[in-house]
C-alpha cells in the first residue's frame, strides 16, 4: 500500500511539473508577456519597459524564469491582480466558497439521483425505464449547460416566479432559506450533466457486478434478493464510482463556470470570466493553474481512496 | 449448400456492420437529423428572402410565425431563421474542421507514443495527462482571451483542447497491434517505421478512431457554443448558434423565442452526433455486443 501511494504521488508531482510548464508557456503567449499590463500603458516608454524587464528578471533564459516562477507558485506567491493589486491566491480563495457550495450541492444531487437511476436501469435492463434513462442521459449530455440554465430561468423565474433568476442571496437578506432558495436553480442545472454521467457509469458498474460468480453463489445459498443486491452487489458496484468522482471533477468545474455565468453566481468561474474581460492575466493564469491543481489532487485522492477500499488495485 | 445461403452466412464485414448500425434506430435518426441540419444550413439561405445580417429596425422583436419571418426577428430586426442557417454553417463547419485537426494531432501523437513506447511514449502520454488536468472550458477561454477571436482561432483552439482523448485511444490500439504478426511481417519486409505506423497499424484501428471522431464533432459543436455564448468565439455580426444566445438572456422575458431556436439547434446537432457515435460503436465493434 505504501509503495502504491508513493508511486502515485511521484506520478502526480511529475504531472504537476508538466501542468505548470504548460501554464508558464500560456502566460508567455499573452500579448506582451507577463508585462502586458504595463506594455499597454502610455505612461511607459520602451526604455522604461526594458529597464523593468531587467529588474524583474524577464531577460533571463526561459528555463531559469520558469524555475523561479514555479518556486514562487509553491511558496504561495501567485502574483497580484492587475485590477486591484490584491494577491491572486486571496482573490481566488474569496470566491472559492461559492463555487464549492454549488459544486457540492450539485454533486450530492447527481450522486443520489444518478446512482438510483443507474442501479434501477441495470436491474431492469432493456426495460422501458432503462431505455428512457439511456436516451435521457444522452440528451442531458448534449444540452449546452448555459442554454438549460436560460430555459430554467425562463420557466421558473420569468413564467412561474418560483425561483430567483440569479445571485447567491437577496441583498439585505442572506438567511439560510434565502441562500437555499438561490441555490436550487444553479445547482439543478449543474447537476443535470453530472446525473447523466453518474447514471451511465453506475449502470455499467452494476451490470458488471450482478453477473459475477459470487452473486450467483449468494442466490444459490438462498439469500434473499434484497440482501444480495444491497450487501453484495451495490457495495461492490459503488467502489469504482470513487474513480468516477475523480474523473468527473474537470467537467464539474467547467460546468460550474457556465452555471455561475448564467446565474450571476459570485464564484471562481465568474471571477475567471470577469478577469478575462479585464485582461487580468495574473488572475486568469492563477485560476487556470488552481483548477488544474485541484483536478490533479482530486484524481490522486480518488486513486488512493480506491486502493484503500479495493485491495486488488494495489497489486495490479 | 446453395449460393444463396452461402451469401447470407458469409456477410462482408462492412455489410454486417451496416446491419448492426441499421438496428440502432436512434443512430439512424441522428444521421438523418445531421443530414437535414447540414443541407438546411448549406442550401437554406438561398431559399430565404432575408439576409442574415440585414438590419430592419422597424421590425424588431417580431414573434415567430407572424408574417414573413418564420422564426421571428431579433433585437435588430434580423431574420432569426436566416441567422440560424448561417450560424449552422459556422457551427457545423467548426465542429467538423476542429474534429479533423484534433484527429490528425491525436492520431499522430497516439501512433508515435504507442509504436515507440518507452521514454517517447511515456513523455507523450504524460503530456496528454497534463493537458487533461485543465478543465476544457477554462483552458479554452484562457487561450481565447490571449488571441484574436474569429472562426479560425476558435476552430484551432477547440482542436487544441480536444485531441487528447483520441491520442489515448490510438496509443492503446497501436501498442497492442504492434505485436501482431502482420506488423512483425511488415517489419521483416523492411517497411519503414512510419509506413508501419500509418499504413498498417492506424488503418487497423480505424473503428475506434471513427467512433472517437464522431463523438469529437459533438464535443466541438458544444464547445463552440460555449465560447461564442461567452463572447470569445465567433464575433457579431456573423452568426453562430452560440453567439445567437449571447443577447438572448437580456430579452428572455419579452422575446423567449430568441433563446429557443439556437438552443434547440445545438442540442439537436450534439445529440445526433452522440447517438451516431454510439451506433457506430455498436456497429463497428461487435465485441461490445457480447458483454
Amino acid at each position: 500500500m505504501a509503495r502504491y501511494v508513493v508511486n502515485r504521488l511521484a506520478q502526480a508531482i511529475m504531472l504537476l511539473v508538466i501542468v505548470s510548464a504548460i501554464g508558464f508557456a500560456i502566460l508567455h503567449l499573452a500579448p506582451g508577456g507577463p508585462l502586458s499590463q504595463y506594455a499597454a500603458s502610455a505612461q511607459m516608454t520602451q526604455e522604461d519597459l526594458d529597464r523593468v524587464t531587467r529588474q524583474l528578471g524577464l531577460d533571463r533564459p526561459l528555463p531559469i524564469q520558469y524555475l523561479d516562477w514555479f518556486g514562487r507558485m509553491l511558496k504561495g506567491d501567485w502574483g497580484k491582480s492587475y485590477r486591484d493589486g490584491e494577491a491572486v491566491l486571496s482573490v481566488i480563495s474569496s470566491h472559492l466558497g461559492a463555487t464549492l457550495e454549488l459544486m457540492a450541492t450539485a454533486t450530492i444531487i447527481a450522486v443520489l439521483l444518478g446512482c438510483w437511476i443507474g442501479v434501477l436501469g441495470a436491474l431492469r435492463r432493456y426495460s422501458l425505464f432503462d431505455s428512457l434513462a439511456t436516451v435521457g442521459a444522452m440528451i442531458a449530455l448534449s444540452i449546452p449547460t448555459f442554454w438549460f440554465g436560460l430555459v430554467t430561468i425562463y420557466l421558473f423565474s420569468v413564467k412561474l416566479g418560483w425561483l430567483p433568476a440569479g445571485n447567491r442571496q437577496t441583498v439585505g437578506d442572506g438567511s439560510f432559506l434565502d441562500l437555499l432558495h438561490h441555490l436550487i436553480a444553479p445547482a439543478l442545472v449543474l447537476a443535470l450533466v453530472e446525473t447523466a454521467m453518474w447514471g451511465r457509469f453506475m449502470r455499467s458498474s452494476m451490470l458488471e457486478v450482478i453477473n459475477q460468480d459470487y452473486i450467483r453463489t449468494a442466490r444459490a445459498k438462498g439469500m434473499p434478493e434484497w440482501r444480495i443486491l444491497t450487501v453484495h452487489a451495490l457495495r461492490n458496484a459503488l467502489l469504482p464510482m470513487i474513480t468516477v468522482a475523480g474523473l468527473q471533477f474537470p467537467t464539474l468545474l467547467g460546468g460550474a463556470l457556465v452555471a455561475e455565468t448564467v446565474f450571476t453566481w459570485p464564484g471562481m468561474g465568474r471571477l475567471f470570466l470577469d478577469s478575462i474581460g479585464y485582461r487580468d492575466y495574473p488572475v486568469v493564469m492563477g485560476i487556470l493553474m488552481f483548477s488544474a491543481t485541484m483536478v490533479l489532487i482530486g484524481s490522486l485522492v480518488a486513486d488512493i481512496l480506491y486502493a484503500v477500499v479495493d485491495p486488488r488495485i494495489r497489486v495490479g | 449448400m446453395t449460393a444463396a445461403t452461402l451469401s447470407t452466412v458469409q456477410l462482408a464485414p462492412g455489410q454486417a456492420a451496416w446491419r448492426r448500425f441499421r438496428r440502432h434506430r436512434l443512430a439512424l435518426a441522428g444521421a438523418v437529423i445531421i443530414l437535414v441540419l447540414v443541407l438546411g444550413s448549406a442550401l437554406g439561405p438561398y431559399l430565404l428572402p432575408f439576409d442574415d445580417t440585414y438590419i430592419d429596425i422597424m421590425k424588431r422583436f417580431a414573434p415567430p410565425l407572424s408574417g414573413a419571418h418564420i422564426l421571428g426577428t431579433d433585437e435588430l430586426g434580423r431574420d432569426v431563421l436566416a441567422r440560424l442557417m448561417m450560424g449552422g454553417r459556422v457551427s457545423l463547419s467548426i465542429g467538423i474542421v476542429a474534429m479533423v485537426i484534433a484527429m490528425a494531432v491525436g492520431v499522430v501523437v497516439g501512433a508515435f507514443a504507442g509504436f515507440y513506447g518507452g521514454v517517447v511514449g511515456a513523455v507523450l502520454m504524460r503530456l496528454v495527462d497534463a493537458v487533461l488536468c485543465f478543465p476544457t472550458i477554462f483552458l479554452l477561454l484562457a487561450l481565447a482571451a490571449l488571441t484574436e477571436p474569429g472562426p479560425v482561432t476558435t476552430t484551432v483552439l477547440i482542436a487544441a483542447t480536444a485531441w487528447m482523448a483520441v491520442a489515448r485511444v490510438v496509443e492503446a490500439q497501436v501498442r497492442s497491434l504492434r505485436e501482431r504478426e502482420f506488423a512483425v511481417a511488415a517489419l521483416a519486409f523492411g517497411s519503414s517505421n512510419l509506413r508501419i505506423m500509418f499504413r498498417e497499424l492506424v488503418p487497423n484501428a480505424i473503428a475506434p478512431i471513427v467512433v472517437a471522431a464522431t463523438l469529437n464533432v459533438a464535443k466541438a459543436i458544444l464547445l463552440e457554443s460555449y465560447v461564442s455564448y461567452l463572447g470569445y468565439g465567433i464575433q457579431p455580426p456573423a452568426a453562430s448558434w452560440g453567439n445567437m444566445l449571447n443577447n438572448a438572456q437580456i430579452y428572455l422575458t419579452s422575446s423567449p423565442w430568441l433563446a429557443i431556436a439556437p438552443g434547440v439547434a445545438i442540442t439537436l446537432a450534439v445529440t445526433s452526433f452522440n447517438f451516431l457515435g454510439d451506433g457506430l460503436r455498436d456497429a463497428l465493434d461487435p465485441r461490445m455486443n457480447i458483454a
